[in-house]
């Protein structure tokens, strides 16, 4: 039987306000526990939410971005349920009238081809604190340091079809609210978490499979496994005649499987209903419209800016406006060195490859773009062939200075007097005098293999720094004459 | 005359004449308590030390040149008010053991002012309950007839009043809890607009209804303590910003003119006579001073107790989600696991009132029933906020008995809590609208307090306490004390 699996991500950004949702405390990831809890984080009896106007505004760039309805009157609602790091017994969200309704986004798969996935919703809410188990006797310790810290939760509706697709819209997401500069998307230490919901059924079928939620997948390359291991196990349980039931899974990366969690017979009846201490946020036309002119460009249209005015292909476009850190990076470049193409082959070839293999972020490169856009314009003057400029952009990762000073320090500067040249060839030539030979008296054909030769020994007696264009010319008059 | 037996307004202006110093009242008054409380429980905590340590900090104000009319003034506090250092126990085992970190906005503000704080009063259960039974500490006994009850969920603010223990006090009203107790005991207590005075740091009943106010026994003493409760407080987002009036010179008003709406559906069955005909009194009295009086209808009241009694308990429910062991409040011994703690640190903390309720408003807002009890009740109270809308419209305000019977014995309810419900029937549709109401001395029945009451448009305490004070230039039942304090 051919399967078709359906999957839909709820995906939770922390918002990257100074303060809590609903209290002044400082959001800083990392305190010592408990130092960033004030008595309204600690649900203190007689204390009262106020709403952080920044993670309101927030929530709307997200939404403009998303080209979403927006809820004019939005409204707070308490999801009523007991946990020891939830302390007030609710968790202050947004249920029937989110700030954020539909709205789309458009990813760009690996094959270079567009998908649109919708978005359900998009709503506020505040994070609950951390349980320790660990360090305390057969005890658990509670941190509340994180409770009140805002969170968007954006609800995709069920539109990918498969793990990839699903990497590929978080990627997306994680990009825009970088672009937005609402959340630090620091999947490490929590701030974009994502619930994957995934079904499976026959290709063709209309109705959905039963689902299962997949909780708190925290990496890319995690929410790829946990998805196709999810996938891989409801197909299998029905094949061999089972069922999936609705319920909870935890993925577990050190063993690669899901386990349940809780059924849906555990699930709690969360009694939502309005939250009295909150007033309906009212969200006036001029409060929206100041915000959409303070929208930054984003991802969708930087990649087509990146087509349109560098002239770059569809992918390459993508690839550099990947993240606004990696465009800004890009752009710094093509300003030094006034060359895109040069500068896009830079940043995703040679960069590309040093920062995968360091295991760095773009904004953690050791060659910055001034040393990179500096090295592209002595590529382009001639200084320096592209051969040699790799050497000179490994010495530049390596802390050793701008390429001005690598090729100095160096002597890589390239030859370029014809001169010199013609000596150093006579020299070669003198030295392979019976390759000479064998060149003349071959035909056409052969002779092309062998010109190689002659370049090869050529560069190599340079040290590499001949002018590779001058060395072909001179060498082949040599050889003809 | 003993200290005791002053008023607010002229324990304010003896302090003023220096006849005496504010630490001598607070010696006097604290003395009193140690006396009175014992047979009528109306304190829970008497804070001795910290009220002579203010009535100093007065005394040294007044000394440097201050003049505010509450510096030094004598109030006790509803043990919901959270205050800082000092137990804050809400009438309930729950949080015996709870010191509160920080102080209420109305604590705070108050003690600004200049107010000496002698200590919390009793109450019900978390504010559950119109006859101070359902408190951990016992019920508080109301001075009339100490086998009665003082009416609640203020009882013990209204006792301490009624007993000549104290001036003035503040209370909270959900449903009538500073209304009935005030009616109850003799008293003057209003209820102002929702979001006139702030919640922040009074401990959540029904977060929607809840409202802070002045109790007293005149009028004009609810208006010196109201002006200084008033007032928007950004720590509360559903405290409004808007002016306080001048309620004090609000007092002075002639009442030509004043349109008084009396609601048909007041004077039905369940209503006592003698409270119906003390009502009535009170109408012909405020005829003379010159108002004029209207039949009006308020079509759903007959709903007003069912919806209260859906919507309050769903906010309840989840407002006393927080008392579950783990950071505050009553802890279980040797909890097994987690739910062990939950289980026994609310089975034993909580009392039978407030399970009721909890249990009320969780089903109230349970999948399959939320839209049959919760949305159906909301829209009640639209209905029930346009009855008074289209009201006053007509009227200038709108009176009638503030209880449809005078104290009753203690017990005497005690299995039927829905015979205590129906006691709100006059109290409750302000909190549901939203709207500010005063309950006034309006006579006797057998012995015990009769409270008429009184209830005008958003913002308009001033009308209120105006009303309330002309009718006590021409009447002396707020007077009366009751025998034998």
């Amino acid at each position: 039987m051919q399967w078709e699996t359906v999957i839909g991500l709820e995906i939770h950004a922390q918002l990257a306000t100074e303060s809590k949702i609903f209290s002044a405390s400082a959001t800083t990831f990392g305190a010592e526990p408990n130092t960033q809890a004030s008595l309204i984080d600690l649900g203190m009896p007689g204390t009262l939410p106020v709403l952080n106007a920044a993670a309101v505004e927030m929530a709307v760039k997200f939404g403009l971005a998303i080209d979403a309805e927006l809820g004019r009157t939005n409204i707070f609602a308490r999801k009523n349920y007991f946990y020891p790091d939830l302390p007030k017994g609710y968790q202050t969200s947004q249920m029937d009238d989110p700030i954020v309704g539909k709205g789309h986004l458009d990813i760009t798969l690996e094959d270079g081809s567009v998908k649109r996935i919708g978005i359900t919703r998009a709503h506020l809410e505040e994070d609950a604190g951390k349980s320790l188990h660990e360090d305390f006797h057969g005890m658990s310790g509670i941190d509340l340091n994180r409770a009140g810290t805002p969170l968007l939760e954006i609800v995709s509706e069920p539109d990918i079809r498969s793990a990839k697709e699903a990497v590929a819209y978080v990627k997306s997401i994680h990009a825009l609210v970088r672009y937005l500069g609402i959340c630090d998307g620091n999947m490490a230490e929590g701030s974009l978490r994502c619930d994957c919901n995934v079904s499976v059924r026959p290709k063709g079928q209309e109705a959905f499979g039963t689902r299962a939620e997949i909780k708190n997948v925290n990496s890319f390359r995690f929410i790829e496994k946990a998805i196709n291991h999810e996938i891989q196990r409801q197909i299998e349980l029905i094949e061999d005649g089972g069922k999936v039931v609705q319920e909870t899974r935890l993925y577990d990366p050190n063993k690669d499987e899901t386990r349940s969690m809780r059924g849906k017979e555990e699930a709690n009846d969360y009694r939502y209903f309005p939250c009295p201490d909150l007033l309906p946020v009212v969200m006036e036309d001029s409060f929206i419209e100041g915000l959409r002119s303070q929208l930054p460009e984003l991802p969708v249209q930087k990649c087509e800016r990146f087509q349109s005015q560098y002239g770059l292909s569809t992918y390459d476009a993508s690839v550099l406006s990947a993240s606004r850190e990696m465009a800004d990076y890009y752009e710094a470049v093509v300003n030094v060195c006034d060359d895109a193409k040069l500068a896009a082959n830079w940043v995703m070839v040679e960069l590309g490859s040093l920062l995968n293999k360091e295991d760095l972020e773009i904004d953690q490169s050791p060659v910055s773009a001034e040393q990179l856009g500096g090295m592209i314009v002595r590529i382009k003057d001639n200084t320096i062939s592209g051969k040699i400029a790799k050497m000179v952009f490994e010495a530049m990762a390596a802390g050793e200075g701008n390429a001005d000073q690598i090729i100095e320090a160096k002597g890589l500067k390239q030859v370029t007097d014809s001169g010199a040249i013609e000596a150093m060839l006579d020299e070669v030539l003198a030295a392979n005098a019976a390759q000479v030979e064998q060149y003349r008296a071959s035909d056409e054909a052969k002779r092309g293999k062998m010109f190689g030769f002659f370049v090869g020994q050529a560069m190599k007696a340079s040290k590499g720094k001949a002018n590779p264009q001058q060395v072909n010319e001179l060498l082949k008059k040599k050889l003809e004459g | 005359m003993p200290v005791h037996t002053l008023t607010l307004g002229q324990i304010s202006t003896a302090l003023a004449n220096k006849e005496f110093s504010a630490e001598e009242l607070t010696r006097d008054l604290l003395a009193r308590i140690e006396q009175e409380n014992p047979r009528t429980n109306a304190f829970i905590t008497v804070t001795a030390e910290q009220a002579l340590e203010q009535a100093r900090a007065a005394d040294a104000r007044r000394a440097a040149g201050e003049t505010g009319a509450l510096l030094g003034a004598p109030i006790a506090h509803k043990d919901l008010f959270c205050t800082q250092g000092v137990r804050t126990s809400c009438g309930s085992k729950m949080l015996d053991n709870f010191i509160a970190p920080y102080n209420a906005t109305v604590v705070e503000k108050l003690a600004n002012a200049g107010c000496v704080s002698l200590g919390k009063t009793n109450m019900d259960e978390f504010a559950m309950g119109s006859s101070n039974a359902s408190s951990y500490y016992g019920a508080a006994k109301n001075p009339w007839n100490l086998d009665c009850i003082p009416g609640g969920s203020s009882g013990g603010s209204a006792a301490a009043i009624a007993a000549r223990m104290v001036p003035a006090a503040t209370g909270t009203d959900t449903g009538g809890s500073i209304r009935q107790p005030a009616a109850l005991c003799g008293l003057t207590g209003l209820k102002p607009t929702y979001g006139r005075v702030s919640r922040w740091g009074m401990v959540a009943y029904a977060s929607s209804l809840d409202q802070g106010g002045p109790m007293a026994r005149d009028a004009y003493d609810c208006a010196l303590l109201l002006g200084a409760m008033a007032g928007f407080d950004s720590k509360d987002s559903t405290s409004v910003d808007q002016p306080v009036d001048d309620y004090l010179a609000a007092l002075e008003q002639p009442l030509k003119g004043l349109k008084i709406g009396l609601p048909k559906e007041y004077f039905g069955a369940g209503l006592d006579s003698r409270i119906g005909a003390a009502t009535q009194a009170t109408v012909a009295e405020l005829e003379k001073l010159g108002a004029t009086v209207k039949e009006i209808s308020l079509p759903n009241l007959q709903h007003a107790i069912a919806a209260y009694y859906v919507i309050a308990p769903a906010e309840a429910s989840s407002n006393l989600s927080r008392f579950d062991g783990v950071r505050f409040g009553h802890r279980c011994d040797d909890p097994a696991d987690l739910t062990d703690l939950y289980k026994r640190s609310r089975a034993e903390g909580f009392g039978a009132e407030v399970k009721r309720r909890i249990m009320v408003g969780t089903y109230a807002l349970s999948a399959g029933y939320y839209d049959a009890y919760y949305i159906k009740a909301q829209q009640i109270r639209r209905l029930i906020k346009n009855d008074f809308l289209a009201a006053f419209q007509e009227v200038d305000v709108v009176m009638g008995p503030t209880t449809p019977n005078p104290a009753w014995a203690l017990c005497a309810k005690g299995n039927d809590p829905v015979a205590e419900y129906l006691e709100d029937i006059y109290t409750i549709t302000a909190n549901l609208a939203g709207l500010p109401g005063l309950s006034m001395p309006a006579g006797f029945a057998d012995g015990l307090p009769v409270g008429v009451q009184l209830l005008a448009p958003y913002f308009q305490e001033g009308r209120l306490l105006n009303i309330a004070h002309q009718y006590q230039q021409v009447t002396d039942w707020h007077r009366q004390a009751p025998t034998g304090f």
